[in-house]
């Protein structure tokens, strides 16, 4: 074993070499790796954060339509509920119409009724009054019998 | 046969030397006499040579890949690189229970530079030296961690950090308080007093041995191996079914070698951030 000065010489550039690994070297490598795993965790949180949007979208797209939906059946309960009513209405109204033309025919019917019963009325004085007369074989004295007659014409 | 092998083992093992002359010049020494008369004032230009520039390579490439970092999908080398600097990272993050921006670059920069100089191993032995001598240069020892200087080089460095970090975080007070009063105390002040010298011993044994064996279980390891492939490469010039056989023990021996080279290397590395760790401990 042979030492010399080259161990002097060894050391200096030993020293030397450190030195421009740790100024040169070592720190854009190390920062360079420490940035890509940083970017890296922050990416696989935004895939969580997008993961967790994406199914809170979901959740609320199923709520919008759910919430459509009932909506949806309520305005047709209510226009079925309407129809109804508007049906239930005519029929209601018809009902009306009709009691009423009925009661209007049956006024007039008794009108008819009443005027046929004055014309028979007046007409049983004149024929019973010419029946007595063939039968008495003799006139009657409308006056006269008067009252007679409009007896029999109000049992009538 | 037998001398020329050992001059050929002797030949891949000898350093190119650069120093000063006994008679005071600066030159290449021309043989392994030469370059040991120069005495502590030389340099292993080709060690040296090759650990910088690998640890240039290593800096440059990722420094490359540092540039064109993106925080976007990474791709190609950027991922090789992203691989390496987790690794070394989650290592740190494991061991290191400090504060201390620097451990984690340093780690780095230990796994990848030993890594690579390691790696010179599994060029073929004769190639490179082959090259150098064609280029009239005669020794070329191209594994910089089969040379314990440079071992040893970085493993004071991580000492020189071990004792100024143990000072800044405990206080020179508190370094020296575990310097002298443990593993042995005793309530009794005489006692404690008299312990002193025991505990100092044993510490400094304790903080020396971590530095040495740092360096040298590196240096261990790699230069056995180198050795093994010097000597299998010594089968290729001893008939064709010794070169056959050598062949075969080369490429065993080399896929084996991968897993040493890079375990050395890792070990070198949370070596160093377990006793950065240690040094900052406050007790």
């Amino acid at each position: 074993m042979d030492i010399n000065a080259t161990i002097i010489g060894q050391s200096i550039a030993f020293a030397v070499f450190v030195f421009f690994c740790l100024k040169f070297v070592w720190p854009p490598l190390i920062n360079a790796m420490r940035e890509r795993s940083e970017k890296i965790a922050q990416g696989l949180q935004a895939a969580d954060q997008a993961e967790q949007d994406l199914e809170l979208a979901k959740e609320k797209a199923a709520d919008t339509l759910r919430e459509a939906k009932q909506q949806a059946a309520a305005l047709i309960e209510q226009a079925n509920k309407r129809a109804n009513q508007l049906v239930e209405e005519a029929k209601d109204q018809a009902r009306a119409e009709g009691e009423r033309l009925k009661a209007a025919a049956q006024a007039e019917v008794e009108q008819e009724l009443n005027r046929a019963k004055e014309a028979l009325r007046a007409q049983v004085s004149v024929l019973s009054i010419a029946g007595a007369e063939k039968i008495l074989g003799t006139a009657v004295d409308q006056n006269a019998h008067n009252a007679m007659l409009e007896q029999l014409a109000s049992e009538l | 046969m037998a001398a020329d092998s050992s001059e050929y083992i002797k030949h891949h093992l000898t350093n190119l030397v650069y120093g000063q002359h006994p008679d005071g010049s600066w030159g290449f020494a021309h043989s392994a006499a030469e370059a040991a008369e120069m005495g502590f004032w030389k340099f292993h230009v080709d060690s040296l040579g090759w650990s910088v520039g690998l640890g240039l390579l290593f800096l440059l490439l990722f420094r490359m890949a540092a540039k064109r970092a993106t925080t976007d999908v990474p791709k190609g080398f950027q991922n090789f690189v992203e691989i390496l600097v987790d690794f070394v990272d989650t290592q740190v993050k494991e061991n290191f229970h400090g504060r201390n921006a620097m451990i984690a670059p340093m780690g780095l920069t230990i796994f990848c530079w030993v890594f690579l100089m390691n790696l010179m191993d599994l060029i073929p032995v004769d190639w490179i030296p082959a090259l150098a001598s064609a280029a009239g240069i005669h020794y070329m020892k191209i594994v910089p961690s089969t040379d314990p200087n440079i071992t040893l080089g970085m493993s004071f460095t991580v000492f020189f950090l071990i004792i100024f970090y143990s000072i800044k975080v405990k206080g020179i007070g508190g370094f020296a308080g575990e310097l002298t009063l443990h593993p042995f105390s005793s309530n009794n002040i005489a006692v404690k007093i008299l312990l002193i010298p025991v505990n100092l011993f044993l510490e400094t044994v304790n903080l020396l041995a971590k530095p040495i064996s740092l360096g040298l279980r590196l240096f261990g390891n790699m230069y056995a191996g180198e050795m093994i492939f010097i000597l299998i490469a010594l089968m290729f010039n001893a008939g064709v079914i010794m070169a056959l056989f050598g062949g075969v023990l080369q490429l065993g021996w080399a896929i084996f070698h991968i897993l040493v080279i890079t375990l050395q290397a890792f070990l070198f590395m949370v070596l160093t951030i377990v006793y950065l760790s240690t040094a900052h401990e406050d007790h």
